[in-house]
């Protein structure tokens, strides 16, 4: 009874906690559609700028160059050199940030009201009249090469580029946007001009504002900022066709602890089933300390510090993945534990007290997401990249509470491939050798 | 996504917050602060602008405090807290969270421990009852302890034996503390964390657990009068440890000679440079010399402008990475320190010389004026973001509170950046940037591996 009573509590205040957030819709009389969260009670915002596409759109031979051309926006623009430029951006007391990941390019800027314009000046340049300059280009290729080098020998790089590749093939989901070596030393200066124009369109722009400024003065901004990028960019590229077979695929690394991930095909943002396995995937190893993964491989048995299961829905492919890190002599029986966990969930499907835990944390845990005016400009573009109605913010809950015991377990049973899933062990452990399938 | 995370709290950067050049009102922070009759401090930190809060408790007590011979000791009992009380089950703490729709977690450091939960703000009795009961009620049965010990065994695993620059920076800690305990690392040395028991764990738990070795600090939406309230039905009836016992550590002698060393590894791809040097902490009432310090860090690394990377990476590029570092919330001496990551073709030696020539140099011609003039406008600036994170401005006292920092350090610290000049910057830098007190550390690819 007592149980029974938080649950209604909780529901109760989620949603006052959720109609917090209230967000416009705003056009710009350019024809710029941003959504907008005014608040006024601290006097900055944060803007969040998405280009659809991120490092999927290099080019045939010239992976990495949508990273380094992201990389090079804060190097140096108009009349500004990169030391003038950053010198410029202190004076300010702005921040900007610049994000590639194989679905967008992100950026960020963080601004006071009292010199937002002069602020919108100097991000206009970083967006339309990069230099690209050669010294700058030498110098932040050497950090990419760097971090290259280093990706090749870090166990967790090496488990995610085999996964990657295992799963997407030739598609650019299977290798790392950061490019390669060889590709990031080949690029030229025309490269990343064109990588420049394929990215830096209009026809893929998502935009969120959070904070200090009102719809009017959010419009004229959008419009001076972004108004004369080109209409349309590069094209799309194809979905990925993703590829599971069971098993063990081991990479021999010296190292002490064996880090593993593993995967299984996912499901889609906008299957009528993803509330449903979103549930269940809380259940099973989404993040909280109750899961399955967690109880059965952690608390149970020591396994690992942490072991955790994500699906993953990105605009290409969908696939269903988890992580865990175990001594070498001890990783076998964590990949034996978690196989049988799959195959449980999959055959049994979970508990109604499983089910209402779980609804209870999620909906309770989502108002704690819009913790500050950077967090929720993030959440705004991510919405909109997804698709999402706008107030979905007030009906994701229900959402959630909607999926019954039924559903879970049909979703469990469908979902779940404990045949396909595929394991990727990287170091020396004990007792596991890759099988052939 | 970390449950239990170790370690990494003393490189959380102190965002300084600052008052406004122009003050006006809005800018300051809503804190207010208090104590309970057994001793226990307590801080409000007020955000209104959604129904959800951070409830966090902190110990005087950390790493640096452990009995010698178990290392890891610290850690290891803030993982244990988690299991059984004589009223909850093992686990039920974090599930009762989790039913609650919140999110709860805990740190170790060389200080502090520190456990918090993230949840709606009507839930606040609910993890002070909680969170109360585990401060002295804490009961841990037999089969816990050696699966737990197994967790934070590969916890040790995943952060640092995995990791070769984690190795190394173990390494130079070490070789950087002669006497004090920070040489030592937080999770632990790997043989004495193998033969950590529960005794150890209860020893420790009943001799620095206590109200009167606590700080409470809620940040969100709730008020001071709540707060005190429900801290007094829940803390306020717990009693003083009476045998609380004084924070005597092992100090540091002053440094007379420079230390070098170098570890190799097969699993470097990128070797570089580290630099540190034995330097003064924040002090209660006396802050002004760490100011000064903080400053430097940031002229010297904290940015594009600043002194090393203009002339490492712009000028005559020979890094691709350069920075400098100054954590001064700590109970005893801390350190200042800088890095150098090598471009390609270039060797560590070549690295070092070109670090120290740009140290000389600095030393020689002194702090551009502008630049500290941006990084002041800086400063005042990030008061301004950082109400936007109350839960940073909460970690801000909890860890100032809990180094023996006083609410007033904490709040004259602003006005104190703003008021160093850069004679007191210069002078702060001969005094700590002394070869002679200076740890240099390689890191290396291992000799056998010859490729790239």
């Amino acid at each position: 009874m007592k149980r029974l009573i938080s649950v209604l509590l909780l529901i109760f205040i989620a949603l006052p906690a959720a109609a917090e957030v209230k967000i416009q819709e705003i056009t710009s009389p350019g024809g710029i559609t941003a959504w907008l969260v005014e608040d006024h009670s601290i006097p900055f915002t944060a803007l969040d700028l998405r280009f659809r596409g991120g490092t999927s759109l290099d080019e045939p031979g010239k992976r990495g160059a949508v990273n380094l051309m992201t990389g090079l926006l804060e190097e140096g623009a108009g009349e500004r050199d990169a030391r003038a430029y950053a010198t410029e951006l202190e004076s300010l007391a702005a921040s900007f940030s610049f994000d590639s990941d194989p679905d967008a390019v992100s950026i960020s800027a963080r601004f006071l009201t009292e010199n937002r314009d002069q602020v919108m000046a100097l991000l206009h340049d970083t967006l339309h009249a990069p230099r690209f300059d050669a010294d700058a280009v030498e110098r932040v290729r050497g950090q990419v090469l760097s971090g290259l080098r280093s990706d090749a020998k870090d166990p967790n790089e090496i488990a995610g580029k085999t996964f990657r590749a295992m799963t997407y093939g030739d598609h650019p989901y299977g290798s790392a946007g950061e490019g390669t070596v060889e590709s990031v030393t080949a690029l030229t200066r025309a490269d990343l001009v064109a990588a420049h124009r394929a990215v830096l369109a209009r026809d893929r722009l998502y935009v969120g504002a959070v904070g200090d400024i009102t719809p009017e003065a959010l419009g004229a901004l959008l419009d001076s900022l972004l108004g004369d990028l080109p209409a349309t960019g590069a094209p799309m590229p194809d979905k990925a066709e993703v590829t599971f077979e069971g098993g063990v695929t081991v990479v021999p690394y010296a190292t002490p602890q064996s880090v593993a991930l593993f995967g299984q095909p996912g499901i889609d943002r906008h299957d009528p089933d993803f509330f449903a396995a979103y549930v269940l995937n809380t259940i099973l190893g989404g993040g909280n300390f109750e899961s399955r993964l967690m109880t059965e491989v952690r608390e149970k048995r020591g396994l690992t510090y942490g072991v955790y299961s994500y699906l993953v829905p990105r605009d290409l492919a969908s696939v269903y993945m988890g992580s865990v890190a175990s001594a070498n002599g001890r990783i076998g029986e964590a990949v034996e534990v978690i196989r049988a966990e799959w195959a449980r969930l999959a055959r049994d499907g979970v508990t109604r007290d499983e089910l209402d835990k779980a609804k209870t944390y999620l909906t309770g845990a989502y108002p704690l997401r819009f913790d500050g005016n950077e967090r929720i400009a993030g959440i705004l573009v991510s919405m909109q990249m997804d698709d999402l109605p706008i107030d979905y913010v007030t009906t994701r809950n229900d959402k959630v509470n909607a999926v019954t015991l039924e559903d879970v377990n049909r979703v469990a049973s469908e979902l779940l491939k404990p045949d396909q899933l595929r394991f990727v062990v990287v170091g020396q452990p004990d007792g596991l050798e890759s099988t052939t399938n | 996504m970390f449950k239990r995370f170790a370690l990494t709290a003393t490189l959380i950067g102190a965002l300084s917050g600052a008052a406004l050049a122009a003050p006006d009102s809005d800018a300051k922070e809503a804190v207010t602060t208090f104590a309970l009759d057994n001793g226990m401090q307590v801080v409000v930190v007020e955000d209104h602008r959604a129904p959800v809060l951070q409830h966090m408790v902190w110990y005087k007590i950390g790493s640096a405090d452990e009995p010698v011979g178990s290392s890891g000791v610290a850690h290891f009992l803030e993982h244990l807290m988690f299991k059984d009380t004589d009223t909850m089950k093992s686990g039920e703490l974090s599930a009762t969270v989790a039913a609650n729709g919140g999110r709860d977690n805990a740190f170790t450091s060389y200080d502090y421990t520190a456990y918090f939960q993230r949840v709606a703000a009507d839930r606040l009795g609910l993890m002070m009852k909680m969170e109360a009961d585990r401060m002295t009620h804490l009961r841990l049965s037999g089969d816990d302890i050696a699966t737990e010990r197994d967790v934070i065994l590969e916890e040790r695993n995943m952060r640092t034996e995995n990791n070769p620059r984690a190795l190394f920076s173990e390494q130079m800690n070490a070789v950087q503390y002669l006497n004090h305990r920070y040489g030592v690392p937080v999770i632990g040395w790997k043989h004495e964390m193998e033969a950590l028991d529960r005794d150890d764990a209860l020893n420790f738990y009943h001799t620095y657990y206590a109200p009167n070795n606590a700080i409470l600090v809620v940040s969100g939406d709730v008020t001071p009068e709540e707060v005190r309230t429900l801290a007094e039905k829940y803390y306020g009836v717990i009693p003083a440890n009476p045998d609380l016992p004084p924070r005597l550590r092992a100090q540091e002698p002053p440094q007379v000679a420079a230390r070098r060393l170098t570890y190799k590894d097969v699993r470097v791809a990128q070797p570089y440079v580290s630099r540190s040097y034995l330097a003064p902490e924040r002090d209660p009432g006396a802050q002004d010399q760490a100011a000064a310090l903080y400053l430097l860090s940031e002229i010297l690394g904290g940015g594009q402008t600043s002194v090393l990377t203009d002339r490492l990476q712009f000028q005559n590029k020979l890094a691709v990475y350069s920075g400098a570092f100054y954590n001064g919330v700590s109970r005893d001496d801390t350190t200042f320190d800088l890095v150098v990551v090598p471009a390609a073709g270039v060797t560590l030696e070549q690295a070092e010389a070109a670090l120290d020539d740009t140290l000389r140099a600095f030393l020689a011609e002194g702090v551009d004026p502008e630049q500290l003039d941006r990084i002041k406008l800086q400063l005042r600036a990030a008061q301004i973001y950082e109400r936007d994170d109350v839960a940073g401005i909460a970690n801000r006292y909890g860890r100032a509170l809990a180094v023996g920092l006083t609410v007033e350090d904490v709040q004259d610290w602003p006005d104190l950046l703003q008021a160093v000049t850069a004679e007191d910057i210069m002078a702060a830098a001969r005094e700590v940037l002394r070869p002679e007190a200076s740890v240099t550390g390689w890191l290396m690819r291992d000799a056998q591996e010859v490729t790239q």
